[in-house]
């Protein structure tokens, strides 16, 4: 039977089991909304901004471990995306964006919303396409998906002119793909795996270094296990949080510029580090020449070749894909007569208690003002560690870091890579439409929360019960800290004047409103709020205006020079 | 900095060339040279591109070339047996009557004149990038009215071969 490309597009995306496409309409993408609108498979979420289809299809899929995918318009309803598209891409996360485009005769004439979106968009995807001919559109998008989800994953864009998505063609989905110029690797080099176990099992300092690719690739259980089994000290970077139980004894915490003093020490001070689906970024290991001047081995396992000796040299590259990598591990330290010297290995324990002892996240708890690490630990503790936190971007992402324990994997949903405020609401939405049941709390501030306070229409709409926690010091915080240490505490426009009355603005849309300015309230505030089950509730705690966040890894500086508080 | 020399075989597809060219301003890299034709395969292009780099930087962009989806193959030339030619095409003037002397230059580079006009010579000439260089400066710089070069094209020696 004969189907128009929009209907193509949608049977494709039921073909790939999507129950949720976020979205906004417009001009080139009607005959896809029309599609949408005569089916009941696939859900369209309603965004108010194209920005929020984005990050909340990047939310989703997350959370999930699904691709999510987005559909916007051409023209300014893609422009609006790309924030949300080069979000996804830093942190390589598996998503398809389908976007409308003026009709294939018009493309270069400078019609009316048309932006040349392949190019656009081309440095922050991992792939795209423009489908000129109906016939291309299934394949196209079938590549998407599969380019999306597999290797090292990634934003994948398709790009449907309006003339395409009217023409008809015979609809077939292909089953399977091969690529000649895409294969990703799987499984690692055994001989490179028996060095691995080899350099492991000489370690008297060691370290593991676990980052978002345990998380992508589902290696949580393979990651604890290869940790447990060794009885090695493990850091989960901010990517990587809840790969590895947080309340564990082994875990000492998060790396980097406002990571733990213990990490932070271990990682510089180990002798071997064994890094796994992280990559050495600028926030975790700081000035790379400090790092390098101690001397330890590096394993470094990650499915992206170009990821490895990037910016650090390594000694043993491992690719393959994180989890079958660990399972090969497991299978040889199994198999081993070996055991790494417990000896050895409890006076480097010693050392870490000693850094750990430094209580480094220690904060004012008898304060009279809110202190916000108060907040996220009450939070913690209301929620008893088990509700799906997202956050923005700011000191309330790391408090939310460093404060909130995640045990498990895809419960902590923020943008590392790309750090950009104003994904926490939609990411919260994406979370929710996934996970009806689940507690998704979002942790923001009240500068990164405007970026796109709008989607509270949208929670209203599709009636999700987020509960947001919004850190209140009238400062776009982080900036104004930056100030406070490195400017002379010349708070440049880092003061945020004329805030609107967030309890009346969460009224106005529908939503329950309220206001928290007492440390003894916040408690009971937090436990009102998780009471509404079924409402959305907005507690703006107005918390200490010049609390900054501690360790801090100076910019430029290594990771043993922190500041500490 | 050493000047290296990458071949690469790529899907035939609009795009794929501003994927490599974005690729090397994104990440800041140099290039000297790119050129890029389809092959005997009419779903495959064939692209050389001459860069410069310290040891590390050429490594990441051997891996990132590799990492583009509609790049099939790449391979650093430089680090084996290749040839390497490119082809020039110089418009000097002859109004000066010194023709006899550009065409024994011609000759001694094994060059040829593929055309003529009233007062100019247009000489093509192939060779490494060393010695088109050389021809240029042999000729008296006044004379040059107009240069094109096509930039290198590269090829692996013997048995080393480029297969999709």
């Amino acid at each position: 039977m004969e189907l128009t490309g929009a209907e193509i597009a949608i049977r494709c995306l039921r073909e790939e089991g999507v129950e949720h496409v976020f979205g906004y309409p417009g001009g080139a993408v009607l005959d896809i909304y029309d599609a949408i609108f005569r089916q009941d498979k696939v859900r369209h979420v309603l965004v108010r901004h194209e920005q929020a289809a984005a990050h909340a299809a990047d939310g989703y899929a997350r959370a999930t471990g699904k691709v999510g995918v987005c559909l916007v318009t051409s023209g300014p309803g893609v422009t609006n995306a790309v924030t949300g598209i080069a979000t996804a891409y830093m942190d390589s996360i598996p998503m398809v964006i389908l976007s409308g485009q003026v009709p294939v005769p018009a493309i270069g004439q400078d019609a009316f919303q048309e932006v040349d979106t392949v190019g656009i968009t081309r440095p922050c995807v991992k792939h795209n396409i423009l489908v000129k001919d109906v016939n291309d559109l299934a394949p196209a998008i079938k590549k998407a998906f599969h380019i999306a989800s597999t290797g090292r994953p990634g934003p994948v864009l398709v790009d449907i002119p309006k003339d395409v998505s009217q023409k008809k063609t015979e609809f077939s989905y292909p089953s399977g793909i091969q690529l000649r110029s895409y294969q990703p690797a799987t499984k690692a080099e055994p001989d490179m795996l028996r060095q691995v176990v080899q350099v492991i099992m000489s370690a008297r300092r060691p370290m593991i270094y676990s980052g978002g690719g345990v998380i992508l690739s589902n290696a949580s259980e393979e990651l604890t296990r290869f940790a447990k089994l060794l009885h090695f000290p493990v850091t989960n970077t901010l990517m990587g949080l809840g790969a590895f139980p947080a309340t564990d004894s082994q875990f000492v915490g998060m790396p980097g510029m406002h990571g733990t003093y213990e990490a932070n020490m271990a990682m510089q001070n180990c002798d071997v580090l064994i890094g796994i689906g992280a990559r050495f970024d600028d926030r975790v290991i700081g000035n790379p020449a400090h790092f390098f001047d101690a001397s330890r081995k590096i394993i470094h396992i990650d499915i992206d070749p170009t990821s490895i000796s990037k910016r650090v040299p390594v000694d043993l590259p491992v690719v393959g894909h994180v989890k079958d990598v660990l399972k090969q591990l497991l299978s040889l330290l199994d198999a081993s007569r070996e055991k790494p010297d417990p000896g050895v290995l409890q006076d480097w324990w010693n050392q870490i208690e000693l850094w750990r002892s430094r209580d480094c996240l220690k904060f004012d708890r008898a304060a009279e003002v809110i202190k916000p690490q108060l907040v996220v630990d009450t939070l913690y503790q209301v929620t008893s560690g088990d509700a799906i936190v997202t956050s923005d971007v700011g000191q309330h992402q790391m408090w939310a870091a460093q404060f909130y324990k995640f045990d498990r994997p895809r419960r902590w949903i923020n943008s590392g890579g790309l750090g950009t405020m104003g994904v926490g609401l939609p990411y919260a939405m994406g979370v929710q439409t996934a996970f009806p049941d689940e507690t998704v709390v979002c942790i923001t501030g009240e500068a990164s929360i405007q970026m796109c306070i709008q989607e509270l229409s949208t929670c209203r709409q599709y009636r999700l019960p987020i509960k947001i926690v919004n850190l209140n010091n009238r400062y776009m915080g982080m900036v104004r800290q930056w100030q406070e240490f490195f400017y002379g505490n010349r708070y440049a426009e880092s003061y945020v004047d004329a805030l609107p009355d967030f309890v009346k603005l969460a009224e106005s849309y529908g939503h329950v409103g309220m206001r928290i300015d007492k440390p003894s309230d916040v408690e009971g505030a937090l436990k009102e709020a998780f009471k509404l089950k079924d409402r959305l509730v907005f507690m703006d705690f107005i918390t200490d205006q010049t609390e900054n966040v501690y360790p801090m890894v100076p910019s430029g500086k290594g990771m043993s020079e922190m500041i500490l508080v | 900095m050493m000047r290296h020399i990458f071949s690469l075989l790529m899907e035939n597809e609009s795009g794929a060339l501003s994927r490599v060219a974005g690729l090397f301003s994104a990440r800041g890299y140099n290039i000297e040279s790119l050129s890029v034709a389809p092959t005997e395969d009419a779903t495959l292009s064939r692209m050389t591109i001459v860069t410069t780099g310290s040891a590390d930087v050429i490594e990441q962009i051997l891996k990132q070339l590799d990492k583009l989806i509609d790049v099939v193959r790449v391979v650093n030339l430089t680090e084996g047996v290749h040839i390497e030619r490119e082809l020039m095409m110089v418009k000097v003037s002859t109004s000066e009557g010194d023709a006899d002397e550009i065409m024994r230059l011609t000759d001694i580079f094994r060059g040829k004149i593929i055309d003529v006009s009233d007062d100019t010579y247009t000489i093509e000439l192939t060779g490494d990038g060393a010695k088109l260089d050389a021809f240029l400066q042999a000729l008296d710089r006044n004379l040059i009215v107009e240069t094109v070069r096509t930039g290198a094209s590269g090829i692996g020696r013997g048995s080393r071969i480029l297969n999709p």
